[in-house]
């Protein structure tokens, strides 16, 4: 029963991402070409709204269910994994026009060809897994 | 209720979204989508290859549950909370894509030349998938994290990583939109 707060987490996500049009891939092509503002509207206010959730947990004003402080783990520094690795993400992000969590949702709303998509992904991250030493990072 | 049925705003849809990545770091855990992917190569043996999967599945259970959740959403929100309004989308959006051979932009959530039976049994339509998923797996991993990981949560944060990595998701997503797909529909 543990599992079940995270399933109905889950479930919103889902439906907010296909009633926010996020999941749409024509969204995503509108995005790329700087022809509507819907995206960049609802990148900008989830962060503007994590920046002050996060903020208000800085100071105390919010703890976590277990009572502990509120914080997001920080990144390892670098550049080139994070430019380049963005930079190939990227491309397929605008070519599937669906990134990790859309390409569920969009399993659920009957688009069953991305379960190839995300066979293709598995395989993606498994090359990742057997090169990651020789990148530079 | 027609409100709830028809697309939401923005404004509503984006603090939604950080609702879920409070709600998740509320319950101790992260906001990361693409991290379900290196668990699903684990499950799957990889670590058998590469001692980047060798890790105990069981420790992301949690977020594979986040996954079978959207998937479930996905399904209500299309079922029982949607109606035949379509995307509303810029008008220079429609007319370029149709253009490119896409019919009836906006009026489904995928083109069906890209994601339909035809466009799977095809040689281009099933490459343009498996490359497609292939660089978001790929990319993802490289640099740490996808939207949710780096653009909302690592943004919030005010991480550099984040910005760089985000700023790197621009130059392909711009990239692949403005260059390539004029070559290859």
């Amino acid at each position: 029963m543990a599992y079940l707060k995270y399933l109905l987490v889950g479930i919103i996500f889902g439906i907010v991402l296909v009633k926010s049009e996020a999941v749409s891939w024509y969204r995503i092509y509108e995005m790329f070409r700087f022809q509507s503002f819907h995206m960049y509207g609802i990148i900008g206010t989830a962060i503007v709204s994590g920046i002050l959730f996060l903020q208000l947990s800085k100071h105390g004003k919010l703890k976590s269910k277990k009572g502990t402080e509120i914080y997001v783990i920080e990144k390892e520094k670098g550049l080139i994994r994070y430019i380049l690795g963005g930079t190939i993400f990227g491309l397929g992000w605008a070519l599937i026009g669906a990134c990790p969590g859309p390409m569920y949702v969009l399993l659920g709303t009957g688009v069953y060809a991305m379960l190839i998509v995300i066979a293709a992904a598995m395989l993606g991250t498994f090359i990742y897994g057997i090169l990651k030493d020789k990148l530079p990072h | 209720m027609e409100f709830l049925l028809n697309p939401w705003p923005w404004y509503v849809s984006g603090p939604l979204i950080a609702l879920i990545m409070a709600l998740l770091l509320y319950f101790g855990k992260t906001f990361g989508m693409s991290s379900n992917l290196r668990t699903m190569c684990a499950i799957s043996g990889a670590g058998k290859f590469s001692d980047f999967f060798k890790m105990d599945w069981r420790d992301n259970a949690w977020n594979l549950t986040v996954v079978l959740g959207a998937i479930i959403g996905g399904f209500i929100a299309v079922q029982f909370l949607s109606n035949d309004s379509g995307t509303h989308l810029n008008a220079d959006t429609i007319s370029e894509l149709e253009a490119f051979g896409f019919s009836k932009p906006g009026t489904t959530l995928v083109p069906k030349e890209l994601f339909n039976t035809d466009a799977i049994f095809s040689f281009k339509g099933l490459s343009l998938l498996i490359i497609g998923g292939m660089l978001v797996g790929f990319g993802t991993r490289y640099a740490g994290g996808c939207t949710s990981g780096h653009a909302i949560t690592g943004l919030s944060s005010l991480q550099r990583p984040s910005l760089i990595a985000v700023i790197g998701f621009f130059i392909g997503g711009l990239v692949m939109a403005n260059l390539i797909f004029p070559i290859i529909f």
